[in-house]
């Protein structure tokens, strides 16, 4: 174990899997001499040289593509957005070629190709840089998507998503990459894609949160920790596929459950594991399931407005309270 | 002889000129390294200005050539009218009149080494590469036995052993996966070569010009060829394109490009041999091949947006009827040995019916493969 940032374990995944793999190669923008827009890939072009370490030009949709035909013929790329917010230039390789090619081809061709890079709110960005894009993304089948919380599990993630054979959509974020943490040394370290992690356990309500939201419900679980309730914290890392299993088997123990998610909520990551629990354990359920999204709107750029717009630990501690009928 | 012709040779002075004129205090163009002469360079392939033995083709593969040729009209005139029996449903786009591409585009390729991606007009290219009619045309009626399952159409044609990578159905979204193909070919260190066919109406998409970039800017063994068929779907070159002359979009992206008249199915396969000499080399190029298509965009499609003298003018270019020509002019065979060819043709377009019509459709079950490579991916129901 050593205790690393975020950023370096993710940078640790990519450069122990290249060495292992020679038909690995990195391309995005500013990742190569640049040395990465948030030093993820520091270091890398040194260690790799620029037939794997790819600066492009800023063209989201010309190098997912070409990312897309790279995989399709035998290699398996890792493509880095600079932030999320810009895989809308790329969508319709994302949505219409590397989810569907394989399906439409009847499965003659396998697509082994990660997109990373940070995803939702960095702080007073205004709307075009600060959305959750992973319940968008994850209405798609033929994706897979990963977000993380911490150093370990980004590590261990990105080498399954590396080595898997279907797209992985793998999401950080600006906010965490300074987050230290300690992190497996193990060169095969791989979480499996699609297993949602316990981190605290608990018996009186389940939070459930990824990515920042993680730590938005560890600090709602801090406060009602001190009032003396008990709550349990998943953290499904996988937000498809989902680890619904984990999620009903907690909700089953504690009868109640708050959700965190920074998308907005309208069809929201948020909104899809509700109806799966309301479905699932109906008959478990002591109050109804409540969520503590993003607002209903773009994101704003005044400080305050920034913070309020932002699910908050204060929300997700009183949506709690409220389904444990505490207030 | 091989005649294409330089049309302007003038090179382009500068890539970077970092010379600096002042006169008289007033900065020439040339400071910022502009080229004042600017021209574009380009070859063209006429109709008719190469005969078989110049390209190195064989008697043989002249007749094998016009056999393929035949197979892609006499497929899709039967997939029409199996369309019109509502065997074949969706869109089905008819390459009838484009033929001498996919077929001189196939002679100059190694087959199964090189590859081919192209948009939705995709039955001529994938026959051309011998793609197995009977799939081919299993895969319009829906069933199992199609190259995709049943779950392509015709616009979703793949062949994954002889490189044929689609059929893709969003204009020009494939142009930069071709590219990324060529990629590949260059990162594992062959000397293979990836060709990205697409329409008039396509170049106008960001994708083409991402790519294109990207192409040129990593030297990728990449050919890009603008089938200009003169419409895209109902709206004419000249309604769509600002610069109605596709192949001077290659000037952007500081690559080789040619014109060729796309009637003729030497002249695209000299075109093409030369374009693939240069991409083994690294060297990305732009073709633009003229052509027309017979038939309407689609099967809805009335065609109000030509004129029938214009149709009839054209139908005399028929690029299968120059080809029947050349080979009876040459004494390649005689007009019994072509009418056998096209029996033959004929009857196994026949049998191809018949054996879409025998394939089962896909089990319900089958909806859940060939999505994710993961066996056990836990689907929503």
């Amino acid at each position: 174990m050593a205790e690393l940032q975020l950023r370096e374990a993710i940078r640790a995944a990519m450069v122990e899997e290249m060495q292992r793999d020679e038909n690995i190669f990195l391309m995005g923008e500013e990742v190569a001499e640049y040395n990465g827009a948030y030093k993820v890939s520091e270091g890398m072009l040194d260690m790799f040289g620029p037939k794997r370490v790819i600066d492009t030009p800023i063209a989201e949709n010309g190098f997912v593509g070409l990312g897309i035909g790279a995989a399709m013929n035998g290699l398996r790329p890792i493509i880095e957005f600079m932030t999320f917010n810009f895989s809308m230039v790329a969508m319709d390789q994302i949505i219409n070629n590397v989810a569907k090619i394989r399906y439409m081809s009847g499965g003659q061709f396998k697509f082994p190709i990660v997109l990373r890079g940070p995803n939702g709110a960095a702080g007073q960005l205004a709307a075009t840089h600060n959305t959750s894009f992973e319940s968008i993304f994850s209405t798609i089948p033929g994706l897979k998507i990963v977000s993380i919380s911490n150093p370990d599990d980004a590590k261990g993630l990105l080498k399954s998503a590396i080595r898997d054979d279907d797209p992985v959509l793998f999401m950080e974020s600006e906010k965490m990459y300074g987050m230290k943490g300690e992190v497996s040394d193990d060169p095969d370290y791989l979480i499996p894609i699609g297993k949602a992690r316990v981190a605290r356990e608990g018996k009186d309500v389940t939070i459930i949160g990824h990515n920042k939201s993680y730590w938005v419900a560890m600090k709602a679980a801090e406060m009602l920790v001190s009032e003396g309730f008990d709550p349990e914290v998943i953290d499904p890392r996988t937000i498809r596929p989902l680890d619904l299993e984990t999620i009903i088997a907690s909700v089953k123990k504690t009868n109640r459950c708050v959700i965190v998610d920074e998308s907005n909520p309208y069809a929201s990551v948020a909104s899809e594991i509700g109806f799966l629990i309301q479905r699932e354990a109906f008959d478990y359920l002591d109050a109804p399931v409540l969520r503590v999204n993003a607002k209903d709107t773009p994101a704003p750029y005044a400080k305050n407005l920034i913070e309020f717009y932002m699910p908050s630990a204060e929300d997700t501690y009183k949506a709690c309270r409220q389904v444990l009928y505490a207030n | 002889m091989a005649s294409e012709t330089k049309k302007k040779t003038t090179k382009r002075t500068t890539k970077r000129a970092s010379t600096a004129a002042k006169k008289n205090g007033v900065h020439e163009q040339s400071e910022f390294g502009v080229a004042e002469d600017l021209k574009v360079s380009f070859n063209t392939y006429q109709a008719g200005a190469y005969t078989h033995t110049e390209l190195g083709i064989s008697e043989e593969r002249v007749l094998a050539m016009y056999e393929n040729m035949l197979l892609q009209r006499r497929f899709e005139e039967r997939a029409a009218q199996m369309y019109g029996k509502q065997k074949i449903a969706g869109f089905l786009h008819l390459y009838i009149g484009q033929e001498a591409i996919s077929t001189g585009t196939a002679e100059a390729m190694r087959i199964g080494e090189d590859s081919v991606i192209t948009a939705y007009r995709d039955h001529g290219i994938g026959l051309a590469l011998g793609m197995d009619t009977n799939a081919c045309m299993a895969e319009l009626f829906g069933k199992i036995g199609g190259c995709s399952r049943g779950k392509g159409g015709s616009m979703h044609y793949f062949d994954a052993k002889l490189k044929m990578m689609g059929g893709h159905g969003i204009v020009g979204a494939h142009i930069p996966v071709g590219t990324g193909i060529a990629f590949a070919n260059k990162y594992k260190g062959e000397d293979t070569v990836s060709i990205s066919f697409f329409g008039d109406g396509a170049i106008h998409q960001g994708a083409f010009h991402e790519a294109a970039n990207l192409a040129s800017l990593y030297d990728l063994p990449a050919i890009f060829v603008v089938e200009n068929n003169q419409y895209a779907m109902g709206t004419a070159v000249e309604r769509a394109a600002a610069e109605p002359d596709l192949y001077k979009q290659a000037l952007s992206y500081d690559m080789t490009s040619s014109l060729v008249n796309g009637m003729d199915v030497f002249s695209v396969n000299k075109a093409m041999q030369d374009h693939i000499a240069m991409a083994r080399e690294n060297k990305p190029s732009l073709i633009e091949i003229r052509t027309y298509r017979y038939r309407g965009h689609s099967m809805s499609d009335p065609g109000n947006y030509r004129t029938k003298e214009e149709m009839d003018a054209k139908k005399d270019e028929d690029p299968i009827l120059r080809l029947k020509s050349y080979i009876l002019e040459n004494k390649l065979a005689d007009i019994g040995a072509l009418d056998t060819i096209d029996d033959n043709v004929k009857a196994e377009v026949m049998e191809s019916v018949e054996f879409a019509e025998n394939s089962p459709f896909p089990d319900l079950d089958t909806i859940y493969e060939d999505i994710y490579t993961q066996k056990d991916y836990p689907f929503l129901t």
